[in-house]
C-alpha cells in the first residue's frame, strides 16, 4: 500500500519516468552504434556514459568533470527558460535566439567596450529579456504565435550577432578575441572554485549561480503571487482574466523573464572564456534547443532540471571520447541527440506508467476479492 | 427472473479520501427511464462513469442483458451499446457538429472519409427524434442546447440502446427541457433504456418511471415515481424537509449601486449588437432579476458589466462612480462580485487546488500575500477551511483537492462561497444554482436574500422561471438584447412573463 502511494506521487513518477527514458535512450543509442559498426559499440556506449572517468588519474578526472559542469550551467539556464515559459502556457522555442543575443551582448561589452564582468552579465540578461519581451509583445498586440516569432528571431539574432561580433574577432580566424588576453576583467570570478577541479580556470561562479537561479525560479513559481498568476494564466487564461489578472502584461513578463534566463545562460558560458564565438556559424547554437529536452527530462521542475541538465551535458561531453577511428566525429553528436530526443518522452512515459499502476491495482483488488470469496 | 438491460451490483469505488460509491446496486429495466437522484457529491456521476468504463470499481460487478461484463474503457461500453452524455460536454470546439458526431466511427470508402453517408444517417436520426442541429456549424458557435443535441445524436449514431444522461437539463432553457423530455419519452418508447441524472424533482416526476436515491455514496432506495411526491424524494435525498420557497420580507431598496445607461455590447455571432441600448438600475437592498430565454444577450450583458468585454456604447456606474472603462480588477476591488455563467471557462482554474481557487479573487490582498510578493500559505489554508465548512463544499481531500476531481455541484458551491464572502456591494449572479441539489439551492437562495438584507445590491441572471419568481424583487425581461418589460414578481404570472420572453409582447418605450 505504502509503496503504491509513493508510486502515485507525481514527483516520484517524474523521476522514474525520466530514468526510464534515459535507459531507453541509451539502449536505442547502443543499437544505432551496433548498426554503424558492431565491433566498437559496447565500448563506445560505455565511453559515453563514463565521460570524464575515461581518464585514469583522479586529477584529470576532476578537471574534466569541471569542464562538464562549465557547460552544464548554461544548459541549466536554458532549461529554466523553457520550463518557466511553459508554466505560463507558452512554448519558448526562442531560448536559442535569446541565448544568441545574450552571447552577442556580453562579448561585445567585454571586447569592444572593455566592461567588467558584471556589466557584461547584466547586458546579456537585458538583451535576452528584451528579445523575449518582443515575442511576448507580438503575441499580445498582434496575436502572433510565440513559436513562430521565436523561430524567426532565432535566425535574425544569429546573423545580427555574427555581424556585430565580426568587429571583435581575431583577424585570421572567425573566432572572437580570447577574453583573457583582451579584457581579463570580463572573466567571471572563480572565488577559488577552480582549485577543487585541479586548477580548472573555467570553473567560476557561473555554476553556483545557475543552481541558485534554479532554486530561485522554483521559489518564484511555487511560493509567490507572481507564480500563482502565471500558472493560472497558463492553465486557464479565461479564468485568469476573469480574476482580473493582467493577461497581456503577464505574457510579456513571462517571455521577458524566460529571455533573461536564456540570455544569462550565454553569459555564464562565454564569460568563463571556455569558448569563443564563431562569427561564421550558420546554424543557431544547440544550447537553447537542448534546454527544451533538459526541461522535459527534468519533469518541468526547476530542481529536476539541475539533474537533467547535468546528465545531458555529461553524455554530450562523453561523446568527445568515443573512438574516432571506428566512428566518424558526428556519430557521438548523433547518439547524444538520439538520447536527448527520447528524453522528451518523459510526459508520455508518466501517463503510461499511471495507467499500468491503476491496472495493477485493480488486478490486485480483484484477486483479493476472489481470495476472500474462496 | 426479470429481464434487466443493466444491473450494477454492489459497486464500490474509492477516491483518495472518499468512498464515492459504497456498495451500490442499481437495476435498469428494459425500456424504462430510470432517474438517479442525490445531493452534490453523492456519487451519481461516478457511478455512471463506472458503467461507461471511465472508472474501474474496486468491488462489484456489472451485468448487461443478464451477462456479466467487464467494461474497461468507453470503447467496451460502446460495444455493449452503452452511450453517455456527460455533465460537462466532451465535444471538440473547433470541429463541426457532423465531425463531432462521427468522430471515432467515421465511415470510410476505400481510404477516404465517406461523409455523405454519415450525413444521411445523422439527418435521418435528427428528423426521427426531433433533434434539430446545424450539422456544419462549429461547436464553439452554437448554443449549449444545440451542443447537447449533438451529444445525443452522437449516442444515437452509435446505435446505443442504453443511454446515460448526466444532468442534461442543467444547462437547458425551459423550452429545451420540455423538448428533451419528449425526446426521452420517444427513445424509451422505442425500447431504449435510459439512466437520467437530475436535481430537478419536477423533471424526474414527469419523465422517469423509477428513481433511485444516493446519499453520500450510499444507496438509499428505489421508488416508483407514481407512488411518491416530490417532497418524499427530497426527504429521501437530503434526509430532511426542504423548503421550496424562500422566506423573505419585502425589499426596502435604498440608494443606487449600479446604474447602467444606454449600454450596448457588440455580438461575436452576428453583426448586430448582442446588447442594445439597455438602461436599468440596481439599488441596495433589492434583488433584480434579468429573465429571458438563453441567448438573448444575458451573457454579453454580464460580460460588459464585469469588464470581460468592452462596451460599444453607454456608461456603467457603480456606487456613484463611472466604471465604464475600469479594468476587471478595479471593479472587483470596488465591490463587484461575479458568479460566472460557465464555471469551467471562467470560474475555476481546474488544475489548481480548491484553496487556490477559493482565493482566486483575493490572493493579492495583504491577508494572503506579503509585501515582498510571497503567498501566505497558512492564511490561505485557514481561509479556505472556513469557507469550505461554512458553505459545506464537499470534496475528497479538503483544501488540497484538485478542483477537477470535485463534483460539479461542489465546484459551483466553491465559486459561490468565494464570491459571496468577498463582501461585495454588488453581487452579479449568473445561473448561480445551476447543477445544485435542492438543499444547496435552498441555502444559496437564502444567501442571496441575506446579501440583500445586508444592504447589498443583487443582480440575478436566471433562465429558470421558478427561481426568477421565487427570489427576485423586481424582474427585467430581456429579449434580443433589449429590456422589453419590468415587473413585480407578485403581480405578474409566469404566462405573462413567458409572452414577453418570447418577444410576443413588449412594453411601449417611454
Ligand atoms: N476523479 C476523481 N478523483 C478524486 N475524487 C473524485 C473524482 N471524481 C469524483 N470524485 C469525488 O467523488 C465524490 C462523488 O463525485 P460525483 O462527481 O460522482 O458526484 P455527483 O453525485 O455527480 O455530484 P454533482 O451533483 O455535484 O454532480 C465527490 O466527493 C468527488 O469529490
Ligand atoms: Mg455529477
Amino acid at each position: 500500500m505504502k509503496k503504491n502511494n509513493l508510486l502515485k506521487n507525481s514527483g516520484v513518477q517524474s523521476l522514474i519516468a525520466s530514468l526510464i527514458c534515459i535507459i531507453i535512450g541509451l539502449f536505442v543509442g547502443y543499437i544505432a552504434l551496433l548498426i554503424i559498426n558492431a565491433e566498437g559499440a559496447g565500448k563506445a556506449i560505455v565511453t559515453l556514459i563514463k565521460n570524464f572517468l575515461y581518464y585514469p588519474s583522479k586529477p584529470a578526472q576532476l578537471k574534466y568533470l569541471g569542464n562538464t559542469l562549465v557547460k552544464t550551467a548554461p544548459l541549466l539556464m536554458c532549461a529554466l527558460s523553457v520550463l518557466f515559459a511553459n508554466k505560463a502556457g507558452l512554448f519558448n522555442i526562442g531560448a536559442a535566439g535569446q541565448y544568441v543575443v545574450g552571447a552577442g551582448a556580453c562579448l561585445y561589452l567585454a571586447l569592444a567596450l572593455k566592461m567588467p564582468w558584471w556589466v557584461c552579465l547584466l547586458g546579456a540578461i537585458v538583451a535576452g529579456a528584451l528579445l523575449g519581451a518582443l515575442s511576448g509583445l507580438l503575441k499580445t498586440a498582434f496575436n502572433v504565435n510565440e513559436v513562430i516569432s521565436c523561430i524567426m528571431f532565432n535566425w535574425i539574432s544569429l546573423y545580427c550577432v555574427n555581424m556585430l561580433l565580426a568587429n571583435v574577432k581575431e583577424s585570421t580566424s572567425p573566432y572572437t578575441l580570447p577574453l583573457k588576453a583582451n579584457n581579463a576583467s570580463a572573466l567571471l570570478p572563480d572565488l577559488g572554485l577552480g582549485a577543487f577541479f585541479t586548477k580548472n580556470n573555467y570553473v567560476t561562479i557561473a555554476i553556483p549561480l545557475a543552481v541558485i537561479t534554479a532554486v530561485a525560479i522554483w521559489v518564484l513559481l511555487e511560493k509567490t503571487k507572481l507564480g500563482y498568476e502565471l500558472k493560472a494564466t497558463g492553465n486557464n487564461k479565461n479564468a485568469a482574466k476573469y480574476a482580473g489578472m493582467k493577461e497581456n502584461r503577464n505574457i510579456i513578463l513571462t517571455m521577458a523573464i524566460a529571455g533573461a534566463l536564456a540570455g544569462m545562460a550565454a553569459a555564464l558560458l562565454y564569460l568563463t572564456g571556455y569558448e569563443q564565438w564563431s562569427t561564421s556559424q550558420s546554424s543557431v547554437p544547440g544550447m537553447g534547443f537542448n534546454g527544451i529536452a533538459a526541461a522535459f527530462l527534468g519533469g518541468l521542475n526547476p530542481i529536476g532540471a539541475i539533474f537533467s541538465s547535468y546528465f545531458i551535458q555529461h553524455i554530450t561531453a562523453g561523446g568527445a571520447y568515443v573512438d574516432k577511428t571506428m566512428y566518424c566525429a558526428q556519430v557521438s553528436d548523433f547518439i547524444c541527440a538520439l538520447i536527448i530526443y527520447l528524453c522528451g518522452f518523459v510526459l508520455f512515459m508518466k501517463t503510461a506508467m499511471n495507467r499500468s499502476i491503476t491496472k495493477r491495482e485493480e488486478k490486485a483488488a480483484a484477486k483479493n476479492k476472489e481470495g476472500g470469496n474462496a | 427472473m426479470e429481464n434487466y438491460a443493466v444491473e450494477m451490483l454492489h459497486i464500490t469505488k474509492r477516491f483518495p479520501g472518499i468512498i464515492a460509491n459504497d456498495d451500490i446496486t442499481i437495476q435498469l429495466r428494459k425500456g424504462e427511464i430510470h432517474a438517479l437522484l442525490g445531493e452534490n457529491g453523492a456519487g451519481k456521476s461516478t457511478l455512471m462513469s463506472v458503467l461507461f468504463g471511465l472508472y474501474q470499481p474496486e468491488e462489484g460487478e456489472i451485468h448487461v442483458e443478464g451477462k456479466k461484463v467487464d467494461i474497461r474503457n468507453p470503447n467496451d461500453a460502446n460495444d455493449l451499446g452503452i452511450g453517455m452524455v456527460h455533465q460537462h460536454f466532451k465535444l471538440v470546439e473547433c470541429f463541426s457538429v457532423l465531425d463531432n458526431i462521427i468522430l471515432g466511427v467515421e465511415p470510410v470508402k476505400g481510404a477516404f472519409l465517406d461523409k455523405d453517408q454519415a450525413r444521411g444517417k445523422v439527418e435521418e436520426l435528427s428528423k426521427r427524434y426531433g433533434l434539430q442541429v446545424d450539422l456544419d456549424a462549429k461547436i464553439e458557435d452554437i448554443t449549449v442546447g444545440m451542443q447537447q443535441r449533438t451529444e445525443i445524436l452522437k449516442m444515437l449514431y452509435r446505435d446505443n440502446d442504453i443511454l446515460i444522461f448526466d444532468e442534461p437539463t442543467a444547462v437547458l432553457t425551459p423550452q429545451e427541457i420540455s423538448e428533451l423530455m419528449q425526446i426521452m419519452h420517444n427513445l424509451a418508447a422505442e425500447g431504449k433504456s435510459i439512466l437520467f441524472i437530475s436535481h430537478k424533482l419536477a423533471e424526474i416526476m414527469e419523465v422517469a418511471d423509477r428513481c433511485s436515491v444516493l446519499r453520500k455514496g450510499k444507496y438509499i432506495g428505489t421508488v416508483e415515481t407514481k407512488d411518491v411526491t416530490p417532497a418524499d424524494l427530497s426527504r429521501m435525498m437530503v434526509g430532511r424537509d426542504v423548503k421550496a420557497k424562500v422566506d423573505k420580507e419585502d425589499a426596502k431598496p435604498t440608494e443606487v449601486v449600479l446604474d447602467v445607461k444606454g449600454m450596448s455590447v457588440a455580438s461575436k455571432r452576428h453583426k448586430k449588437n448582442a446588447v442594445n441600448n439597455v438602461s436599468f438600475q440596481v439599488r441596495r437592498g433589492e434583488i433584480v432579476c434579468i429573465a429571458g430565454i438563453d441567448g438573448n444577450g444575458q451573457t454579453e450583458l454580464v460580460y460588459g458589466l464585469s469588464g470581460l468585454e468592452p462596451l460599444s456604447a453607454g456608461t456603467i456606474s457603480m456606487c456613484g462612480k463611472d466604471i465604464t472603462k475600469l479594468p476587471i480588477r478595479k471593479r472587483s476591488i470596488m465591490g463587484m462580485s461575479h458568479i460566472p455563467e460557465d464555471r469551467h471557462k471562467h470560474g475555476l482554474v481546474l488544475d489548481y487546488s480548491l484553496e487556490d481557487n477559493i482565493v482566486l479573487q483575493r490572493y493579492f490582498e495583504p491577508e494572503f500575500t506579503s509585501p515582498l510578493g510571497f503567498l501566505k500559505r497558512k492564511n490561505i489554508r485557514a481561509y479556505a477551511e472556513r469557507l469550505i465548512e461554512q458553505f459545506d463544499v464537499r470534496s475528497g481531500q479538503g483544501p488540497i483537492t484538485i478542483t477537477r476531481a470535485m463534483s460539479g455541484g461542489n465546484q459551483q458551491k466553491a465559486i459561490i462561497a468565494r464570491e459571496i464572502d468577498k463582501k461585495p456591494e454588488l453581487l452579479i449572479a449568473v445561473q448561480p444554482t445551476r447543477g445544485l441539489d435542492v438543499g444547496a439551492i435552498e441555502y444559496i437562495h437564502k444567501q442571496l436574500v441575506e446579501q440583500r438584507d445586508a444592504g447589498k445590491g443583487v443582480l440575478l441572471v436566471s433562465l429558470e422561471l421558478d427561481e426568477v419568481m421565487n427570489v427576485s424583487d423586481r424582474i427585467l425581461v430581456i429579449f434580443e438584447g433589449e429590456i422589453v418589460g419590468e415587473f413585480d414578481p407578485k403581480k405578474v404570472t409566469v404566462e405573462e412573463l413567458g409572452l414577453y420572453m418570447a418577444g410576443a409582447k413588449r412594453e411601449g418605450k417611454a
